[in-house]
């Protein structure tokens, strides 16, 4: 009976309505974040924040969704499925990004009004550590094996390294101007970073901390001032990179083997993150002026649509549905 | 019936012949669209990437804009030209020939009509096909669905032609036709500009713009090569072909033109 239960169930859980995953979006000047359905490429939802959310992340299992509203100076913790804000983190002051430790457990958070890395256990809800960095820092990223953390400071030009077990920086590497975004790459041997105002991406070996490669970009028809890479994601294997370059409202796709650009792709104005789909078919830019996401197809490098979402569009996470 | 086939095959033939004669037609008429895309756009890159309109969804550049204006682009000017060398073969003669013919003058004059659609409709697709290898792509099937557009766009403006060359007698008067239907009809639509834009900066000529049956026929290309339907564009090109054509059968009227154009 309890088999024939089961099997019903299961059976009326296929016919069910299909959940299609979402891409969850931060509205800077809206205190809100707004759900997009990633089949129907429609907002469907919308749920209020603190003050002037920011960098957002999903933990492992998905259940909890961390935001960091930055006027609030705080991290919020909200329930994915009601939107209901469940517990503030401490988070130390202006939290703009953050990054969650490879445990499901720590965040580690750039203040960027103290010149200070906030390290949170999201279980205690305590501040485990605060690292002094350098002047405004904002690109966070942790190695797979969670052994380094990287915090990148926009006034500094630096990439500080930080030991994650001790808590200290091992390395501080010159980046140019204004890094804003740092991803480890192609498991672990790699560290890129953004520089907004230099107009480049730094290529580091991990190991050595050495300089492998410069990227720069060249839009056709705009002007080099405005050519200003920030968020950047890569493709299954890390084959690609997308990079967002700001007011120059496009997107470069980077050979991520060549180190060479591809391809620019025409999105919404002030391109800042990004977002995939599960099988990283779309990428979803986040188009701070203009107020929407611009959504990518991946194999045909061009842009399918831009969804109307809140003001200032900032921070871009991915959610799959059950 | 088959005469009026065989008289149809006659002109539209014809006017083959006479287009592949003319090369230099054929490179002037390619030229002139892609001048406006590669140099012209190139130039206007800004003036777009702010807003999207139906039926684009996201951002687009300005070349992509402007190509269904330049489909619409040679569309109209074939379709004066085919006005021009009907004033040319009246000036030559030719025409006499033509219209003493024993079948009724409008299937005559649908035939030239016919003729000049089907070149002018070659001579889009030509373009489409270089403006892809340049990058200004429509999806696949919309070159599929545009055709529909073009016939009735083509037929619309060849029958502007039509209604002109019953009025222009002479081919010296065609520069006015250039200053006074051409350039306004092709500056005052949506071809180069979306309207709003118009109506950012006067409010009249948005109207007069909006009122231009040019304007709806590059809209009705426009969606159809994004595979969408725009009625109101339908509607207003199909009432521009009935009014143009009605004025241009009446204008070749031989009961009205009598002595008057007896060189017709």
């Amino acid at each position: 009976m309890n088999k024939l239960t089961a099997a019903l169930l299961c059976g009326a859980s296929l016919t069910g309505p299909a959940l299609a995953d979402e891409i969850w979006v931060t509205n800077e000047k809206d205190d809100t974040v707004s759900v997009i359905d990633t089949d129907t490429l429609e907002v469907v939802r919308s749920y209020p924040t603190g003050e002037r959310p920011r960098g957002i992340i999903f933990s492992k299992d998905y259940s909890r969704v961390y935001i960091c509203a930055s006027d609030s100076d705080a991290v919020q913790v909200m329930d994915p499925e009601t939107g209901e804000i469940l517990h503030d983190l401490p988070s130390g002051e202006d939290p703009e990004q953050f990054v969650l430790h490879p445990d499901d457990r720590h965040l580690y958070i750039a203040n960027e009004d103290d010149a200070i890395t906030t390290v949170v256990d999201t279980q205690t809800r305590k501040v485990v550590a605060q690292i002094d960095v350098g002047v405004e820092p904002e690109g966070m990223a942790v190695s797979p094996d969670g052994k380094i953390a990287i915090t990148t400071s926009e006034t500094t030009n630096m990439a500080h390294w930080i030991d994650t077990e001790s808590h200290t920086l091992f390395a501080n590497t010159l980046v140019d101007s204004r890094p804003r975004h740092a991803e480890f790459a192609k498991d672990g041997t790699e560290l890129w970073v953004s520089s907004e105002i230099g107009g480049t991406i730094t290529v580091f070996d991990v190991t050595t901390q050495q300089e492998l490669h410069k990227i720069t970009f060249d839009v056709k028809g705009v002007h080099p001032d405005r050519v200003q890479p920030v968020g950047f994601e890569f493709t299954e294997g890390d084959r690609l990179a997308f990079v967002a370059l700001g007011p120059s409202n496009h997107v470069a796709v980077v050979n991520a083997q060549t180190y060479e650009v591809e391809d620019y792709i025409l999105v919404g104005r002030r391109v800042w993150h990004m977002a995939f789909n599960a099988d990283r078919s779309l990428l979803f830019t986040t188009n701070g002026v203009s107020g929407d996401v611009t959504v990518i197809d991946v194999a045909k490098r061009e842009a399918r649509k831009s969804i109307k979402v809140g003001r200032f569009p900032w921070g871009a996470a991915f959610r799959p549905t059950p | 019936m088959k005469p009026y086939l065989t008289s149809l095959r006659a002109i539209v033939l014809r006017e083959a012949l006479r287009f592949v004669h003319q090369r230099e037609r054929f490179i002037a008429a390619l030229v002139r669209p892609l001048v406006w895309l590669l140099v012209f756009a190139a130039g206007f890159r800004a003036a777009l990437g702010i807003s999207i309109i139906p039926p684009y969804e996201t951002y687009i550049t300005y070349e992509t804009y402007i190509v269904p204006g330049l489909c619409g682009m040679i569309l109209l000017f074939n379709g004066m030209q085919s006005s021009l060398s009907l004033v040319y073969d009246r000036e030559m003669g030719s025409m006499k020939l033509l219209l003493t013919s024993p079948l009724p003058r409008w299937w005559l004059l649908f035939s030239k009509l016919a003729g000049s659609t089907v070149i002018s409709i070659l001579q889009v697709y030509a373009f489409l096909i270089i403006a892809a290898f340049f990058g200004v792509q429509a999806p696949p099937l919309g070159y599929v669905t545009v055709l529909p557009a073009l016939i009735v766009a083509g037929l619309m403006l060849g029958a502007l032609g039509l209604l002109l060359s019953s009025f222009v007698r002479q081919l010296e008067n065609f520069a006015g036709v250039m200053n006074f239907v051409i350039f306004p009809m092709f500056f005052l639509s949506s071809a180069l500009y979306p309207l709003w834009k118009m109506a950012e900066s006067s409010e009249l000529l948005y109207t007069i713009s909006l009122l231009n049956p040019f304007t709806h026929a590059v809209e009705l290309v426009r969606f159809a090569l994004y595979l969408e339907w725009n009625i109101a564009a339908l509607g207003w090109t199909l009432l521009a072909t009935g009014v143009f054509t009605a004025l241009a059968l009446w204008g070749y009227d031989p009961a009205r033109s009598g002595g008057a154009r007896r060189g017709v």
